[in-house]
């Protein structure tokens, strides 16, 4: 064991809510220049921990020390204050002021009484330029994609002379290359002692760069240890506490198909639409999991969005059940038999305030009406069926939808194309965000329906999901389909290779051709 | 399995806490009340009933379509506007030529086309805020300003004095002693409540300002959605203006619904209807108007003077948003 002093020792911290328990004697220790993984399933408590530490809940029980001063922050501001900064899951800064006010919002250089922007502007660069980020700081923030406004973050929080970066799932919105240029950014805070630590689902992404892990679940630290010495396995094990052998043999709840695929679904061809999407083919078939992959930005989502009617394409043909049809809204989509789960499920997936009973019903609701009047015994029959068929969890179906868990959420979604009784369900990134055993009960259930005679047409960031859960993938890259790999050939190799080389007929041509 | 704890126990005296500061509004009211028939002298009397609901049923009646328009996280500017459009277009058609010929033709005319209009111009908003995709403040702001000129060139600016019994019912008269325009207000209210909790169209509105694009991409026609509720709050402002012309006898399109925006809103954020759209309770905007207007009473039939009074008004509306931030953290 190193002599080095913990930065960071946080010791039987409880937290209640209401009287219901969300911390129990869970712990944490960071030593300085040490990326520390901390994981669990939702509700484990990792954020609730991290809250505690950043001063944002205060703690019912416990001691927290930092740089070997017991501390107790009373807002997160606080803690910035005393080098602990936080990225969290969801961007907060500025979306209309310029990324470098971002940068220094709070701690703006003056000079004569006035703004200094040059210098601001100048530090600014600097900073993003450690991370191989070049832009024009002076633009609004709200111009650059998710990736960047994620480094303008990361360079804020470290230009506060941070001890300690907390990042809160940092790489849910980012491609391959943004998250390796990221992992190359927490490898220079370590080199410079700044310890981090990394809340991620993907398990793979924290081999590539936490030196321990600590794992909570249910309120509890249940393992802390170096990472080198715990296989994934045993990491999944001791999230989920259960037997090894039950998570062996496979990763995702995705088992292969038991029935053939029927007739075609879906059939889109040479979509274009803008910039993002320029020669985009996918076909489903009843029956069949059809995955679209490929790096963000490479125009899945886009290509999805346009087959629903949400942003209609400049151009290319989609055939619906085969007829071909040219949709404006999502409305029209749906009356065909179209269902699409957004991959931004708080922006566009649920209806917060809402119940879980309406927000179910939301897209059948116009089936459930008399005379403009909702049926709400159909209603009722409805939203119980698919309570039950996908176990969701739920105080009443009264509850409202925020109040759930994101698997929850998620199953709420699925439930509300569901009794549409679609031909056809897209889904994107159907389980981001969702703990493990949410995961593998919504991946074993997709499976089911394409049994069961559905099209589902499946956009995935995680290889495995691609790999286990298609029959059939199709793989964007620069919006151009590149790869259409039946179940047997796509293995992560094929895929990645695929992702990575434009195939040799685009590259041909002409650009504008 | 370990899913996010669910909070669903809660001690009894939390329960009546939360019981208070949802129900702050009627709790208001009904403490208000009792001070009156307390202190204020001839307090419990028909007439004091009669003379509070009379003039408060207009300011109702706007708000309910107010709270429509506000439950899709919009705003409506333009509704004091349109109550003199409406109260300027009226009295144009029954004392026209025609309508002094025809008197009941002209009435019913009269009638029908000043709350279309009305109604017109509020479908006008909505096409505006949903086609150019403005911002409904700013949206309605036009008809705000331009709603009033509308109105004055109507009249040439002249005020029109007028007596016409039949037309001035909905103002003036009584059914089973109860003021029409309470009746109208009532119904208006006991209507729109009912529509928002169990109508297609009610349930669309919510999910639009719930969350416009998750409702867009669960296939709810949301421009439609939202031309309608500015349609509605036209149409409800029209007779709101017609209804305060019948009771002046007369129509100043200077002067007709000054101010009643900020009254209906007022009536809405304090009868509880969140301003960021998704959830709305039109019993509230009634209770709130109706606490408005009490407190006002309060404090004139008191001695307190009507400008001390608007002190007061802004007092509960802080109020009333303080306990709903309150409510929602708890």
């Amino acid at each position: 064991m190193p002599p080095t002093v913990p930065l960071l020792v946080m010791r039987d911290i409880d937290k209640r809510f209401q009287g219901v328990r969300a911390l129990s004697a869970a712990s944490l220790d960071v030593n300085p220049g040490e990326i520390m993984a901390l994981v669990g399933q939702n509700g484990a408590g990792k954020s609730t921990l991290i809250k505690v530490l950043t001063g944002a809940y205060s703690r019912d029980g416990g001691a927290i020390t930092f740089g070997g001063e017991p501390v107790d922050f009373g807002s997160p501001q606080e803690a910035q204050r005393c080098g602990i900064s936080t990225i969290y899951q969801e961007i907060n800064l500025v979306p209309f002021r310029s990324v470098a006010e971002n940068i220094c919002l709070g701690r703006e250089r003056r000079r004569h009484g006035f703004l200094d922007w040059k210098a601001m502007n100048a530090e600014a660069t600097e900073l993003l330029r450690r991370f191989d980020v070049e832009i024009d700081v002076r633009r609004p923030l709200i111009e650059f994609s998710t990736a960047i406004q994620q480094m303008v973050a990361i360079a804020r929080a470290v230009s506060f002379k941070a001890r300690l970066v907390i990042m809160d799932e940092p790489t849910s919105s980012l491609d391959e290359r943004e998250v390796a240029v990221l992992f190359d950014v927490m490898r220079q805070l370590r080199a410079e002692g700044v310890a981090v630590i990394f809340i991620s689902h993907r398990l793979d992404e924290l081999y590539q760069v936490c030196d321990r892990v600590t794992v909570m679940r249910d309120g509890r630290t249940v393992m802390a240890s170096r990472l080198a010495e715990v296989d994934k396995l045993h990491l999944i094990s001791a999230m989920l506490g259960r037997d090894l052998e039950t998570v062996r043999s496979h990763t995702t709840g995705f088992s292969a198909a038991t029935a053939k695929a029927g007739a075609e679904v879906l059939s889109a061809e040479g979509l274009q639409i803008g910039r993002r999407v320029r020669d985009a083919r996918v076909e489903v078939k009843s029956g069949q999991i059809v995955g679209l992959a490929g790096l963000l930005g490479s125009g899945r989502t886009e290509t999805a969005r346009a087959i629903f009617g949400a942003d209609p394409p400049d151009a290319g043909t989609i055939r619906l059940l085969g007829n071909e049809v040219q949709l404006r809204e999502p409305s029209a989509a749906i009356a065909l038999g179209v269902g699409y789960c957004s991959e931004d499920r708080k922006a566009e997936g649920i209806v917060p305030d809402m119940s879980v009973r309406e927000n179910i019903t939301l897209a059948i609701l116009p089936r459930l009406v008399r005379m403009g009047v909702v049926d709400e015994a159909r209603q009722r029959a409805a939203v119980d069926k698919f309570m039950k068929r996908l176990a969701i969890k739920a105080s009443s179906v009264e509850q409202k939808v925020r109040e759930l868990s994101g698997g929850n959420q998620q199953k709420v979604l699925l439930a509300r194309w569901l009794c549409t009784d679609p031909k056809l369900l897209i889904l994107d990134e159907p389980t981001r965000g969702i703990d493990v055993g949410a995961k593998a009960e919504i991946q074993s259930l997709i499976r089911e329906l394409a049994d069961q005679g559905l099209g589902v047409l499946m956009i995935s960031s995680e290889l495995e999901e691609i790999v286990e859960g298609a029959d059939r993938v199709f793989v964007l890259s620069d919006g151009r389909t590149v790869a259409d790999l039946p179940h047997a050939h796509a293995n992560a190799a094929a895929i990645m290779t695929a992702m990575a080389h434009e195939d040799p007929g685009a590259t041909g041509e002409p650009a504008g051709g | 399995m370990a899913d996010a704890p669910t909070f669903v126990q809660k001690s009894a005296s939390l329960d009546v806490l939360a019981f208070l500061r949802r129900y702050a509004a009627l709790t208001s009211l009904l403490v208000l009340l009792a001070f009156n028939f307390a202190v204020t002298p001839h307090f419990a009397s028909w007439q004091t009933l009669n003379v509070n609901l009379t003039q408060v049923a207009t300011i109702v009646i706007v708000s309910v379509g107010m709270t429509l328009v506000i439950a899709t996280a919009g705003i409506d500017l333009s509704v004091g506007s349109l109550m003199a459009i409406a109260g300027a277009l009226a009295p144009l058609i029954f004392l026209s030529p025609f309508g002094v010929a025809h008197p009941m033709l002209g009435n019913v005319l009269a009638f029908i086309a000043s709350v279309a209009a009305a109604g017109l111009l509020g479908a006008f908003n909505g096409w505006f805020i949903t086609r150019f995709q403005v911002q409904p403040i700013v949206g309605t702001l036009v008809m705000f300003i331009a709603g009033r000129g509308i109105g004055q060139v109507l009249t040439n600016g002249n005020l029109q004095v007028f007596h016409n019994p039949t037309f001035q019912f909905i103002g003036l008269g009584r059914i089973l002693g109860v003021p029409v325009q309470v009746i109208v207000m009532l119904i208006v209210v006991a209507l729109a409540a009912w529509a928002l909790r169990r109508t297609l169209f009610g349930r669309q509105i919510l999910s639009v300002g719930g969350n416009e694009r998750a409702a867009r991409l669960s296939g709810v026609p949301v421009n439609r959605v939202k031309r309608w509720v500015y349609t509605i709050s036209g149409l409800l402002a029209g007779v709101a203006g017609l209804i305060v012309i019948s009771i002046n006898s007369s129509s100043d399109a200077n002067q007709v619904g000054l101010g009643m925006e900020l009254d209906a809103i007022a009536a809405v954020a304090v009868g509880g209807t969140p301003f960021t759209g998704g959830q709305a309770s039109v019993v509230g905007s009634l209770i709130g108007a109706l606490l408005i207007q009490l407190l006002r009473y309060t404090l004139l039939a008191n001695g307190v003077p009507d400008a001390a009074a608007l002190v007061v008004k802004g007092a509960i509306i802080a109020g009333a948003v303080w306990s709903q931030n309150r409510g929602k953290r708890a």
